[in-house]
């Protein structure tokens, strides 16, 4: 299974698997969200000003709404904020179950720390130093930031012609061949060509350069294409 | 069974529960789309929702393709999120926090309450002393421009205490909020560090605020300086040094996780810590109000200021001793 998988157990016994998000994509959607404050802020600066000492009092009070509390409200109300939403992210606890109040408001007042010293530097050790991604904010508030799960379903297995493998692969074998049929259009042919060989009992006695198309029939055989 | 029996046979199951997803996902963001004929009725979710754990724990079990494992734990899933994200009740659960929740939090932390206030009081107390002595000490402090602007504030020929001519009373209130419940979040925050932000902030600030008192309780300043902070000292300095608690919180957990791993002695203390900081922030909200709108006026004699800022401390020692005792937890 890839690494970033995370697997949870439910009260009925059975285990959800949550796809964990690294870094960039945290730090992209940040940015995201990071532009969106500014521009509402700098909206609301510019009517403000209108307004003259009122207007500064607005200025004030939602500079302080969107520094510290536009995360936390979006975490605990929808799950994620626009940048994570942009990004197919949410926010979970640590049990799969969705954030509410607390946990929100404590990994977000927690950024103040993982900002430190300068540009999440911190978060982004801690980070690199657990499995599962967590910065400062997410251990205390015991969450977890994954891939939204409609996301998955993006790369599309080309199609071709189901071909059975001839005998009995695993779980984690289908799953290997179905993630490459899918990645596939993805790799220059070469490449791709190379990785084909690598299960040998699948591609012998295949003719050279077809080893890619051979794995993509089974693929196709293998989601039920049959 | 085959993998095209059992699709065959349960598909119209989890294709009735995807559907009751869909229709209770959207309900949840923009109102309640028409129920359709075919739709499963609240009632049944609960049932239909280990029926689709029991057909995942099936699929894996039977090692059926991936695609409909994946399927399965999606809606699986999203099942979960419905099921166990739905709760309630907020409105009724907010009040009895502020009527016994949070007083008898701050009293089972009394260690870190106190700990925190003698952080806070101890330099705070200490330069109230040595300043009229020393007057100097005050630019270690604030720099000469900034003490010009105190100096303006607390002019006892200014109208409108602990504000500059420009300023208004909204604004006043706008700004205490942005900056005082500011260094409050930074004081709780930065105690995941040992403790160590938490302990820096509380010496720093009580620092600050001691040399500042120090320095205008000489001369004419006094009275003004004096009858402007009482009003919201109650409630700010308890922000405060509640703040400071609930950082130590954090930081105590990291120091001396006891028999427990390190993280996991975090999210246990970081839960009564948010809760103190509901608190805190409450009545940094509350001390914004006094000090933007009831602290400035002149139209009332010092004597009426400072009884009012004796019965709010009064309040807020009674409220943290005696709130919350009455019913059983």
């Amino acid at each position: 299974m890839l690494d970033t998988a995370r697997r949870i157990s439910t009260p009925e016994g059975i285990e959800l698997t949550l796809r964990l998000a690294g870094p960039v994509p945290r730090a992209l959607a940040w940015a995201v969200d990071l532009l969106l404050r500014a521009v509402v802020l700098a909206i609301i600066a510019l009517t403000g000003t209108a307004l003259h000492q009122f207007g500064s009092a607005i200025v004030l009070l939602s500079a302080f709404v969107i520094e510290w509390l536009y995360p936390a409200w979006f975490e605990a109300t929808w799950g994620s904020t626009p940048g994570k939403r942009a990004f197919g992210l949410i926010v979970l606890n640590d049990d799969g179950t969705p954030v509410r109040w607390p946990a929100a408001l404590t990994r977000n007042l927690l950024r103040a720390v993982d900002f430190l010293p300068a540009m999440y530097f911190a978060g982004f050790l801690a980070m690199v130093m657990n499995r599962d991604f967590k910065r400062l904010g997410d251990l205390a508030a015991n969450t977890l930031v994954v891939y939204r799960e409609e996301q998955l379903q993006a790369l599309a297995i080309p199609d071709a012609e189901p071909q059975p493998p001839g005998f009995a692969l695993s779980i984690a074998e289908q799953r290997a061949i179905i993630d490459f049929a899918s990645r596939s259009t993805g790799l220059t042919q070469e490449r791709a060509e190379e990785l084909a060989q690598i299960p040998r009992s699948l591609t012998d006695g295949v003719p050279a350069g077809k080893a890619t198309a051979r794995l993509i029939g089974i693929a196709n055989y293998l989601v039920g294409r049959q | 069974m085959k993998q095209i029996v059992f699709e065959k046979r349960h598909k119209a199951e989890w294709e009735a529960f995807e559907r009751w997803l869909e229709q209770n996902e959207k309900k949840k963001k923009k109102g309640a789309p028409p129920a359709r004929a075919d739709a499963l009725p609240d009632q049944e979710i609960p049932r239909a929702y280990r029926r689709i754990c029991q057909l995942l724990a099936l699929a894996r079990d039977r090692q059926y393709s991936p695609d409909i494992i994946d399927r399965l734990n999606r809606i699986a899933l999203r099942g979960h999120h419905m099921l166990y994200g739905a709760r309630g009740g907020q409105p009724a659960r907010l009040w009895s926090f502020f009527a016994a929740g949070f007083p008898r939090l701050v009293r089972s932390e009394w260690r870190l309450v106190a700990a925190a206030a003698a952080l806070f009081a101890g330099p705070l107390l200490i330069l109230l002393a040595v300043l009229p002595v020393f007057p100097d000490f005050i630019y270690y402090f604030v720099d000469p421009a900034g003490l010009a602007r105190f100096q303006e504030m607390y002019d006892p020929a200014n109208p409108r205490l602990g504000m500059r001519q420009a300023d208004d009373n909204v604004m006043m209130f706008a700004f205490y909020i942005w900056n005082n419940v500011k260094i409050g979040f930074q004081t709780f925050a930065t105690g995941i560090l040992l403790g160590l932000g938490s302990i820096f902030y509380l010496l720093f600030n009580g620092a600050q605020i001691g040399a500042i008192a120090g320095h205008f309780s000489g001369a004419s300043f006094s009275e003004p300086f004096w009858s402007f902070v009482s009003g919201h000292s109650a409630m700010e300095l308890s922000a405060i040094v509640l703040s400071g608690a609930a950082g130590l919180k954090l930081g105590s957990a990291v120091v001396a996780p006891g028999a427990r791993a390190r993280t996991q002695a975090l999210v246990q203390a970081a839960k009564p810590a948010i809760r103190l900081m509901y608190g805190a922030a409450a009545m940094f909200l509350i001390a914004a109000f006094i000090e933007g709108f009831w602290s400035p006026l002149t139209a009332f004699p010092a004597s009426v200021k400072y009884t009012v800022g004796c019965v709010m401390w009064a309040f807020v020692l009674a409220y943290f001793v005696i709130s919350g005792r009455g019913r059983a937890a």
